[in-house]
């Protein structure tokens, strides 16, 4: 351990824990913008600084690591008044229009400013001297050069935590700023939508490019019937934004929100998670009879999943040589928007053209996906609009609703039943384990072999995770798999994907299936979640899912009744003729840039 | 009362050596121990500009456990107004060479890099050639060690050693947060030594000659001698080796116009010393220190020009990570415009002179912490020439 006195205080941390762990250990709050969690150091703010006793200038107490005896002083002249110019610095920089900006109220630059009352502008306004650009070509993400503080926490994001690299440093001096490959729009980059930026963009230079106005238009819209499909991980994630601690589940009061703010019909997009399990397990299924009984040489082994748009995007920039590996499922979202306006519509009667079919997402990549111009097989767009948790929770807000205090309520039926399978697929492994629960039982006529259904060696946060499981004595249909073992590996967040889709390509590692998700921790921790994030918070979502996966009566997707009844009495059977035209897709190459 | 001495031309960098296999092969045959106590008892300080203790340098990077270790030569010569390393380079580039070696021997280093101003790439067809000589000379002698020339692409920042490892490791050239030194975690998060291209010279004269001799030059603060790359209003620019310790008076008797009406030592990141204090101002660490530039500015010339030039520069220049440093020098630049315009009144100079304060605590590096030194020095002295 190491000893330390901050501000009269003796504190001990363990060896590498900076002055600001110390500080903080003792509950001395020191202001940070540039500092995040989930990255890697980079001092490059200044907020931090702190005086320390013996030493020439002041020190960014984030990146200095705590030693022994130091004694730190987080309250004087020096620092106070050098914390004031950096921040007044940072807001002359700053296009201030805060009360007009996304980010009004949830901004660390603003939080600050607030703080350290910084009233009278004391410098020069740069703002009017640069030609600051907003780049809204992405359909997901809006980049907002004259907000950006240039802490790069979005630069380590892209490149330490996914790989992708879409934003980089250019230029330097007065010049510096974020940018993409040769300055070319977010759109037309390898950027994945997955908005891991904006989840760290502590000021609203990154921000999802928000369709609420659309969607008000659309409930208000007497001739529309306006349907919402809530993805598993936002009811695990909505009440942060709306007064609840992380980890609360707040399923029924979402509902009775839902319904409150007028959609015609609040479903759910866990009946189509349930919907992707028969149709991918079988796929599955199918591409290892072809390549273990047929010996077919042209099936495509490993599969991996593909309801993750940021994943999807990111394997046709990156590995465009394995996208017959992809399952061609749609996503739930894009399953949920075809059958909506097919399904659906016959079954209310109601003409498709008429529907506005609307998503809640943990996702921004989800908006992206949803404009895709493959996802048209109803014959409309299949999704019109698809919004974060953060979007909805402002139309609560906008609504008047008090949410905490709301009733529960249930989702409406045909396309609203859904089971705890279905649930898990906001975590990462949840897809692995819902599919395994539903294959292996398919394949044996048994429960898969663990305690309560819980894959236990699929869940986690470790990077990349593998798990593999003999089949052993199958039912005859699927004899040939007498065996076999299974194996199969989980990774989230882009890096770690690229990391194993690398040892694929090299022929070091021989999986049947891989899930990946394109965000740290999966779903809960997607792009369109509450902000802040960091681990801990990661986990209690996490573990809210696995209760509500608990929670529910039905917790595999094959026994979901409105799933038997969907394949009954509309799509036949999974593979079959209809589900081809309605629930698969195919994908294309994009540039390396 | 400081030590003084008077000026007095010093030939100890550019002397050829006409047995030069000798040279190396006497300070090679020296123990790693003796060299290094060597040039802690010589004294010698960095002629980079920051003045670092040489020996202690080498010391702490040979005691680091590491599977491998570098050397560099940092040639990245970017400082407004100096121009000696290039000279150096061009005339004796063997002893810089055999600094290296010497250092290589001593830390245990297989590999070093000569970072070369991406300015000086004329020079890089000789250097190679030299290079390639030197390199058989190694062999005969039997140390096992190659030195590699890497240029730079133009930036200033990169003369800083940490964001030259960045940029030597195809990185954007930033600097890194220290602690860690380079002597932990240097080139490829390996203990490196990176030395300025004249204090490798040096550092070889002393390892030869023994440290008295380099000792009994200079003062206590400021040992040794120095090369001075001095231009401006001068009759007699150019390059020159001086022992350090002369006060400015004396320097510009030698080598001013008669007109001399401030100096800048240390280039854009020096200080600007007005003729009231020549005469109390000692050339060294104890005074005034510099990493060879001397600009002399006689009274045809406008203080507001000079720091307007200086902080051009600078704002060019950040590599803009930090926030005082990127904002900072943009806030300076504009605000001398603003108030010679009379757009800001006379007392926003005040303001200006708080946030260099500011800049000199907090900047992540000492391109943004030195911005203080012309600006305050200039705008303290030169007030009425910021403002008429």
């Amino acid at each position: 351990m190491i000893n330390l006195n901050i501000d009269g205080i003796d504190v001990s941390v363990e060896e590498g824990k900076t002055v600001l762990d110390a500080a903080k250990k003792i509950n001395v709050k020191i202001p940070t913008l540039c500092f995040h969690e989930d990255l890697c150091i980079a001092g490059n703010c200044r907020v931090c600084v702190v005086e320390q006793e013996g030493a020439k200038g002041l020190i960014a107490s984030c990146a200095m690591p705590a030693h022994e005896g130091m004694k730190i002083n987080t309250n004087t002249l020096k620092v106070r008044r050098s914390r004031k110019h950096i921040i007044e610095l940072l807001l002359s920089e700053h296009n201030a229009d805060c009360t007009k900006c996304y980010k009004n109220g949830s901004c660390e630059l603003q939080e600050l400013a607030n703080e350290y009352r910084t009233g009278n502008q004391v410098f020069l306004d740069l703002v009017q001297e640069k030609n600051y650009t907003i780049d809204q070509s992405s359909p997901s993400i809006m980049k907002d050069d004259s907000k950006c503080i240039r802490c790069q926490r979005c630069v380590r994001t892209c490149e330490q935590l996914q790989a992708v690299s879409a934003l980089a440093v250019a230029n330097k001096g007065g010049e510096m700023k974020i940018s993409s490959f040769f300055d070319k729009p977010l759109h037309e980059v390898v950027c994945t939508n997955c908005g891991q930026c904006i989840n760290r963009c502590p000021t609203g230079a990154l921000i999802e490019v928000n369709n609420i106005e659309d969607v008000w238009d659309a409930i208000y819209d007497e001739n529309k019937h306006v349907v919402i499909q809530t993805a598993p991980a936002v009811r695990i994630g909505l009440g942060e934004e709306l007064g609840f601690n992380p980890g609360a589940r707040v399923t029924g009061k979402m509902v009775a929100a839902l319904k409150r703010l007028g959609f015609n019909s609040v479903l759910d997009t866990q009946f189509t998670a349930d919907l992707t399990i028969m149709e991918e397990g079988t796929e599955l299924l199918t591409r290892l009879k072809k390549a273990l009984v047929d010996g077919d040489k042209s099936v495509h082994l490993p599969m991996t999943t593909s309801c993750s748009p940021g994943w999807v995007k990111f394997i046709e920039h990156t590995f465009p040589e394995f996208l017959d590996n992809v399952s061609t499922c749609k996503s739930p979202q894009q399953m949920f928007g075809a059958l909506a306006k097919t399904y659906y519509a016959q079954k209310r009667n109601l003409d498709p053209k008429d529907i506005v079919s609307v998503s809640v997402m943990p996702c921004t990549a989800k908006k992206f996906e949803a404009d895709r111009p493959e996802m048209t097989d109803s014959g409309y767009k299949d999704v019109d609009y698809a919004i974060t948790t953060r979007e909805l929770a402002i139309m609560i807000k906008q609504a008047g609703l008090d949410f905490m205090e709301l009733e529960d309520n249930e989702f409406d039926s045909l396309m609203g039943d859904s089971t705890g399978a279905a649930t898990i697929f906001g975590a990462t492994g949840g897809v692995m384990e819902a599919a395994l629960r539903t294959a292996y039982e398919l394949v044996t006529g048994r429960e898969v072999p663990f305690e309560n259904l819980n894959i236990q060696p699929v869940r986690g946060f470790a990077g990349v995770r593998e798990a593999s499981i003999k089949i052993e004595d199958p039912v005859d249909d699927w004899k040939f798999l007498d065996g076999v073992e299974l194996r199969c590996a989980v990774a989230h967040g882009l890096r770690n994907a690229k990391e194993l889709m690398t040892s694929v390509k090299n022929g070091k590692s021989n999986y049947h299936f891989i899930e990946i998700m394109a965000c740290p921790g999966g779903c809960l921790g997607g792009g369109g979640q509450p902000i802040p994030t960091n681990q801990e918070i990661r986990d209690k979502r996490a573990a809210a899912i696995y209760e509500e996966d608990m929670s529910l009566p039905i917790r595999k997707s094959h026994e979901n009744p409105e799933i038997i009844h969907i394949y009954n009495d509309f799509l036949g059977e999974p593979l079959g003729h209809k589900s081809h035209e309605l629930l698969h897709t195919k994908y294309v190459k994009r540039e390396r840039y | 009362m400081a030590e003084k001495k008077q000026l007095k031309r010093v030939d100890i960098i550019f002397t050829e050596e006409c047995n030069f296999k000798q040279v190396l092969s006497e300070a090679l045959q020296r123990s790693d121990d003796e060299i290094i106590q060597s040039l802690l008892d010589s004294g010698l300080r960095g002629r980079g500009g920051a003045g670092f203790p040489t020996g202690m340098k080498w010391k702490f990077t040979a005691q680091e456990e590491a599977d491998e270790r570098f050397i560099i030569c940092n040639a990245d010569e970017g400082e407004p107004g100096t121009f000696k390393d290039r000279e150096i380079l061009f005339k004796v580039p063997y002893k810089v060479f055999g600094g290296m070696a010497v250092g290589a021997k001593v830390i245990g280093a297989k590999e070093g890099y000569i970072y070369l101003r991406g300015e000086y790439k004329f020079l890089l067809d000789d250097l190679q050639k030299q290079l390639d000589d030197f390199h058989k000379l190694l062999d005969e002698l039997g140390l096992d060690f190659r030195i590699h020339i890497v240029t730079g692409a133009g930036a200033y920042i990169c003369g800083e050693e940490s964001a030259l490892f960045e940029s030597m490791e195809g990185k954007r050239g930033e600097p890194r947060n220290k602690p860690p030194y380079p002597t932990i975690n240097g080139y490829k998060g390996k203990p490196t030594v990176i030395n300025n291209v004249e204090t490798l010279v040096y550092a070889l004269t002393i390892c030869r000659l023994g440290a008295e001799r380099f000792k009994s030059l200079g003062t206590n603060d400021s040992r040794g001698s120095k090369v001075f790359s001095i231009s401006g209003d001068t009759p007699i620019p150019g390059i020159y080796e001086l022992e350090l310790g002369m006060t400015l008076e004396n320097f510009v008797e030698e080598f001013g116009d008669g007109d001399t009406k401030s100096v800048q030592v240390g280039g854009a990141a020096g200080f600007c010393v007005p003729r009231k204090d020549f005469k109390d101002t000692i050339i060294g660490f104890e005074g005034v220190p510099t990493g060879g530039s001397m600009m002399l500015f006689n009274s045809s010339r406008s203080m507001y020009n000079v720091i307007h030039n200086y902080l051009e520069f600078f704002e060019e220049e950040s590599c803009g990570q930090c926030t005082p440093c990127r904002v900072g020098c943009q806030q300076l630049l504009l605000g001398v415009e603003a108030v010679k315009r009379g757009d800001k009144p006379i007392s926003y100079l005040d303001e200006l002179l708080k946030l260099t304060e500011t800049m000199k605590l907090t900047a992540k590096c000492g391109l943004g912490q030195s911005v203080a030194n012309s600006f305050a020095s200039i705008v303290d002295n030169f007030k009425e020439e910021m403002i008429y």
